[in-house]
Protein backbone atom coordinates (compact mmCIF):
# COMPACT_ATOMS: atom_id res chain seq x y z
CA UNK A 1 0.00 0.00 0.00
CA UNK A 2 1.38 3.43 -0.16
CA UNK A 3 -0.08 6.47 1.77
CA UNK A 4 0.00 10.16 1.39
CA UNK A 5 0.32 9.60 -2.31
CA UNK A 6 0.62 13.40 -4.67
CA UNK A 7 0.04 12.65 -7.82
CA UNK A 8 -1.36 14.64 -11.06
CA UNK A 9 -2.95 11.96 -13.17
CA UNK A 10 -4.73 8.69 -12.72
CA UNK A 11 -2.22 7.52 -14.80
CA UNK A 12 0.67 8.50 -12.34
CA UNK A 13 -1.17 6.89 -9.45
CA UNK A 14 -1.75 3.22 -11.46
CA UNK A 15 1.80 3.16 -11.93
CA UNK A 16 2.88 3.66 -8.89
CA UNK A 17 0.67 1.29 -7.17
CA UNK A 18 0.94 -1.43 -10.33
CA UNK A 19 4.56 -0.65 -9.11
CA UNK A 20 4.40 -2.03 -5.97
CA UNK A 21 2.52 -5.58 -7.51
CA UNK A 22 4.37 -5.92 -9.90
CA UNK A 23 8.06 -5.69 -7.44
CA UNK A 24 6.04 -7.98 -4.91
CA UNK A 25 5.47 -10.84 -7.99
CA UNK A 26 1.59 -10.18 -8.03
CA UNK A 27 1.28 -9.48 -11.58
CA UNK A 28 3.29 -9.26 -14.68
CA UNK A 29 5.03 -6.38 -16.20
CA UNK A 30 2.07 -5.96 -19.50
CA UNK A 31 -0.20 -4.98 -16.28
CA UNK A 32 1.04 -1.32 -15.69
CA UNK A 33 0.34 -0.72 -19.04
CA UNK A 34 -3.16 -2.84 -19.51
CA UNK A 35 -4.81 -0.98 -16.52
CA UNK A 36 -3.83 2.08 -17.78
CA UNK A 37 -5.24 1.80 -21.28
CA UNK A 38 -8.37 0.11 -19.72
CA UNK A 39 -8.94 3.12 -17.29
CA UNK A 40 -9.02 5.89 -20.66
CA UNK A 41 -11.67 3.74 -22.12
CA UNK A 42 -13.27 2.01 -19.29
CA UNK A 43 -12.58 4.12 -16.40
CA UNK A 44 -13.46 2.99 -12.64
CA UNK A 45 -14.01 6.25 -10.61
CA UNK A 46 -17.19 5.78 -7.93
CA UNK A 47 -18.87 8.49 -7.32
CA UNK A 48 -20.23 8.14 -3.79
CA UNK A 49 -21.43 11.45 -3.45
CA UNK A 50 -19.04 12.48 -0.41
CA UNK A 51 -15.85 14.60 0.08
CA UNK A 52 -13.84 11.05 -0.87
CA UNK A 53 -14.43 8.82 -3.84
CA UNK A 54 -13.12 5.64 -4.96
CA UNK A 55 -11.56 4.11 -8.09
CA UNK A 56 -11.14 0.33 -8.57
CA UNK A 57 -8.63 0.35 -11.43
CA UNK A 58 -7.94 -3.69 -12.61
CA UNK A 59 -7.70 -5.36 -16.26
CA UNK A 60 -7.97 -8.72 -17.33
CA UNK A 61 -6.86 -11.74 -15.66
CA UNK A 62 -3.59 -12.63 -18.50
CA UNK A 63 -1.80 -9.78 -16.82
CA UNK A 64 -2.10 -11.04 -12.96
CA UNK A 65 0.20 -13.74 -11.53
CA UNK A 66 -1.54 -13.83 -8.21
CA UNK A 67 -4.47 -12.44 -7.07
CA UNK A 68 -4.07 -8.85 -4.24
CA UNK A 69 -5.10 -5.43 -3.95
CA UNK A 70 -2.93 -2.82 -4.04
CA UNK A 71 -4.70 0.36 -1.50
CA UNK A 72 -3.67 3.82 -2.76
CA UNK A 73 -4.32 6.66 -0.42
CA UNK A 74 -4.46 10.37 -2.44
CA UNK A 75 -2.75 13.58 -0.41
CA UNK A 76 -4.73 15.61 -2.93
CA UNK A 77 -8.04 14.27 -4.96
CA UNK A 78 -6.88 13.08 -8.30
CA UNK A 79 -9.93 13.38 -10.71
CA UNK A 80 -10.52 9.58 -12.52
CA UNK A 81 -13.30 9.00 -15.08
CA UNK A 82 -16.80 7.67 -13.91
CA UNK A 83 -17.29 4.41 -14.49
CA UNK A 84 -21.12 4.99 -15.44
CA UNK A 85 -21.04 8.58 -16.90
CA UNK A 86 -17.21 8.47 -18.37
CA UNK A 87 -17.50 11.87 -19.49
CA UNK A 88 -17.78 13.21 -15.55
CA UNK A 89 -14.83 13.44 -13.48
CA UNK A 90 -14.84 12.02 -9.68
CA UNK A 91 -12.21 13.40 -7.34
CA UNK A 92 -10.61 10.25 -5.92
CA UNK A 93 -9.02 9.79 -2.89
CA UNK A 94 -8.66 6.08 -1.95
CA UNK A 95 -7.38 4.02 -5.01
CA UNK A 96 -7.95 0.13 -4.84
CA UNK A 97 -5.68 -1.35 -7.33
CA UNK A 98 -6.91 -4.98 -8.29
CA UNK A 99 -5.32 -7.77 -9.42
CA UNK A 100 -7.77 -10.46 -10.04
CA UNK A 101 -7.11 -13.98 -11.72
CA UNK A 102 -10.07 -15.58 -11.14
CA UNK A 103 -13.46 -14.09 -10.52
CA UNK A 104 -15.24 -17.07 -8.70
CA UNK A 105 -12.28 -16.97 -6.04
CA UNK A 106 -11.90 -13.56 -5.75
CA UNK A 107 -15.74 -12.91 -4.87
CA UNK A 108 -14.47 -12.54 -0.87
CA UNK A 109 -12.35 -10.17 -1.92
CA UNK A 110 -14.31 -8.29 -4.38
CA UNK A 111 -17.34 -7.93 -1.48
CA UNK A 112 -14.81 -7.10 1.27
CA UNK A 113 -13.73 -4.31 -0.98
CA UNK A 114 -17.52 -3.02 -1.30
CA UNK A 115 -18.15 -2.94 1.78
CA UNK A 116 -15.42 -0.77 3.02
CA UNK A 117 -16.16 1.25 0.13
CA UNK A 118 -19.36 1.71 1.38
CA UNK A 119 -18.94 2.65 4.98
CA UNK A 120 -18.15 6.32 5.04
CA UNK A 121 -16.28 6.09 8.52
CA UNK A 122 -13.99 3.26 7.27
CA UNK A 123 -12.84 5.61 4.06
CA UNK A 124 -12.76 8.66 6.46
CA UNK A 125 -10.69 6.35 8.43
CA UNK A 126 -8.29 5.71 5.56
CA UNK A 127 -7.95 9.05 4.23
CA UNK A 128 -6.61 10.45 7.55
CA UNK A 129 -4.05 7.36 8.03
CA UNK A 130 -0.60 8.07 8.21
CA UNK A 131 1.01 4.00 9.20
CA UNK A 132 0.49 1.11 7.54
CA UNK A 133 -0.52 -0.21 10.91
CA UNK A 134 -3.23 2.43 11.12
CA UNK A 135 -4.65 0.91 7.66
CA UNK A 136 -4.73 -2.81 8.83
CA UNK A 137 -6.39 -1.70 11.55
CA UNK A 138 -9.38 -0.09 9.85
CA UNK A 139 -9.37 -3.14 7.25
CA UNK A 140 -9.75 -5.78 10.25
CA UNK A 141 -11.21 -8.31 8.64
CA UNK A 142 -8.48 -7.42 5.59
CA UNK A 143 -8.86 -9.81 2.33
CA UNK A 144 -5.24 -11.99 2.20
CA UNK A 145 -2.90 -10.11 -0.33
CA UNK A 146 -3.43 -6.50 0.37
CA UNK A 147 0.10 -4.72 -0.59
CA UNK B 1 -44.04 -23.26 -13.21
CA UNK B 2 -42.67 -19.71 -15.23
CA UNK B 3 -38.95 -20.53 -16.98
CA UNK B 4 -36.61 -19.15 -14.66
CA UNK B 5 -35.11 -15.73 -15.91
CA UNK B 6 -31.60 -14.62 -17.08
CA UNK B 7 -29.92 -11.77 -15.63
CA UNK B 8 -26.47 -10.67 -17.83
CA UNK B 9 -23.93 -8.84 -15.61
CA UNK B 10 -21.82 -6.33 -17.78
CA UNK B 11 -18.95 -4.57 -16.77
CA UNK B 12 -15.65 -3.62 -18.21
CA UNK B 13 -13.93 -6.94 -17.73
CA UNK B 14 -16.58 -8.99 -16.78
CA UNK B 15 -14.49 -10.17 -14.36
CA UNK B 16 -14.24 -7.83 -11.19
CA UNK B 17 -17.40 -5.33 -10.75
CA UNK B 18 -19.34 -7.70 -12.43
CA UNK B 19 -18.68 -10.46 -10.09
CA UNK B 20 -19.67 -8.05 -6.96
CA UNK B 21 -23.02 -7.30 -8.21
CA UNK B 22 -23.54 -10.54 -9.26
CA UNK B 23 -22.98 -11.93 -5.61
CA UNK B 24 -24.86 -8.89 -4.19
CA UNK B 25 -28.24 -9.24 -6.22
CA UNK B 26 -28.11 -12.99 -6.07
CA UNK B 27 -27.94 -12.83 -2.17
CA UNK B 28 -30.57 -9.70 -2.15
CA UNK B 29 -32.97 -11.39 -4.44
CA UNK B 30 -32.80 -14.77 -2.58
CA UNK B 31 -33.77 -12.70 0.54
CA UNK B 32 -37.20 -11.91 -1.24
CA UNK B 33 -37.44 -16.11 -2.78
CA UNK B 34 -36.47 -14.72 -6.25
CA UNK B 35 -33.99 -17.22 -7.98
CA UNK B 36 -32.15 -16.71 -11.48
CA UNK B 37 -30.02 -17.36 -14.03
CA UNK B 38 -26.44 -15.28 -13.39
CA UNK B 39 -24.55 -14.84 -16.81
CA UNK B 40 -21.43 -12.32 -16.24
CA UNK B 41 -20.00 -10.54 -19.41
CA UNK B 42 -17.74 -7.71 -20.52
CA UNK B 43 -19.53 -4.65 -21.54
CA UNK B 44 -18.39 -5.36 -25.19
CA UNK B 45 -20.12 -8.86 -25.50
CA UNK B 46 -23.55 -7.74 -23.58
CA UNK B 47 -25.22 -6.10 -27.42
CA UNK B 48 -25.23 -10.34 -28.43
CA UNK B 49 -25.60 -12.11 -24.89
CA UNK B 50 -28.89 -10.07 -24.58
CA UNK B 51 -30.42 -12.10 -27.08
CA UNK B 52 -30.46 -14.87 -24.52
CA UNK B 53 -31.14 -12.88 -21.50
CA UNK B 54 -33.97 -11.03 -19.93
CA UNK B 55 -32.30 -8.33 -18.60
CA UNK B 56 -28.88 -6.90 -17.70
CA UNK B 57 -27.29 -4.71 -14.90
CA UNK B 58 -24.25 -3.16 -16.05
CA UNK B 59 -21.97 -0.88 -14.19
CA UNK B 60 -20.47 0.76 -17.39
CA UNK B 61 -22.63 1.88 -20.24
CA UNK B 62 -24.00 -0.73 -22.73
CA UNK B 63 -24.81 -0.26 -26.29
CA UNK B 64 -28.02 1.85 -27.06
CA UNK B 65 -28.76 -0.81 -29.36
CA UNK B 66 -29.88 -3.42 -26.54
CA UNK B 67 -33.88 -4.09 -25.83
CA UNK B 68 -33.89 -5.45 -23.06
CA UNK B 69 -34.37 -3.70 -19.77
CA UNK B 70 -30.87 -2.20 -18.11
CA UNK B 71 -30.77 -1.56 -14.59
CA UNK B 72 -27.51 0.60 -13.67
CA UNK B 73 -25.81 -1.80 -11.40
CA UNK B 74 -23.18 1.24 -9.95
CA UNK B 75 -25.13 1.36 -7.05
CA UNK B 76 -24.14 -2.14 -5.66
CA UNK B 77 -20.74 -1.21 -5.63
CA UNK B 78 -21.45 2.31 -4.35
CA UNK B 79 -24.65 1.61 -2.41
CA UNK B 80 -26.16 4.45 -3.59
CA UNK B 81 -29.76 3.69 -5.07
CA UNK B 82 -29.07 0.22 -4.38
CA UNK B 83 -32.55 -0.83 -2.85
CA UNK B 84 -34.28 1.21 -6.02
CA UNK B 85 -32.32 -1.02 -8.26
CA UNK B 86 -33.24 -4.22 -6.68
CA UNK B 87 -36.68 -3.31 -6.80
CA UNK B 88 -36.29 -3.00 -10.40
CA UNK B 89 -34.52 -6.05 -10.66
CA UNK B 90 -37.53 -7.40 -8.66
CA UNK B 91 -40.12 -6.32 -10.95
CA UNK B 92 -38.81 -7.63 -13.90
CA UNK B 93 -38.14 -10.72 -12.65
CA UNK B 94 -41.53 -10.83 -10.91
CA UNK B 95 -42.90 -10.07 -14.70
Amino acid sequence: MALGIEAESPEQVIRLLAGKLEALGYVKPSYADAVVKREQTMPTGLPLGQAINVAIPHTDPEHVIRPGVALGVLATPVAFANMEEPDERVPVGIVFLLAIDDKDKQIDMLQEIMETIQDPATLGGLARARTSGEVRALLAATPPGIA
Amino acid sequence: MARQKTILFACGTGVATSTAVNAAVTEAMKARGLTFNAVQCKATEAPSMSENADLIVATTPVSSSITIPVVKGLAFLTGIGKDKALDEIEAELRK
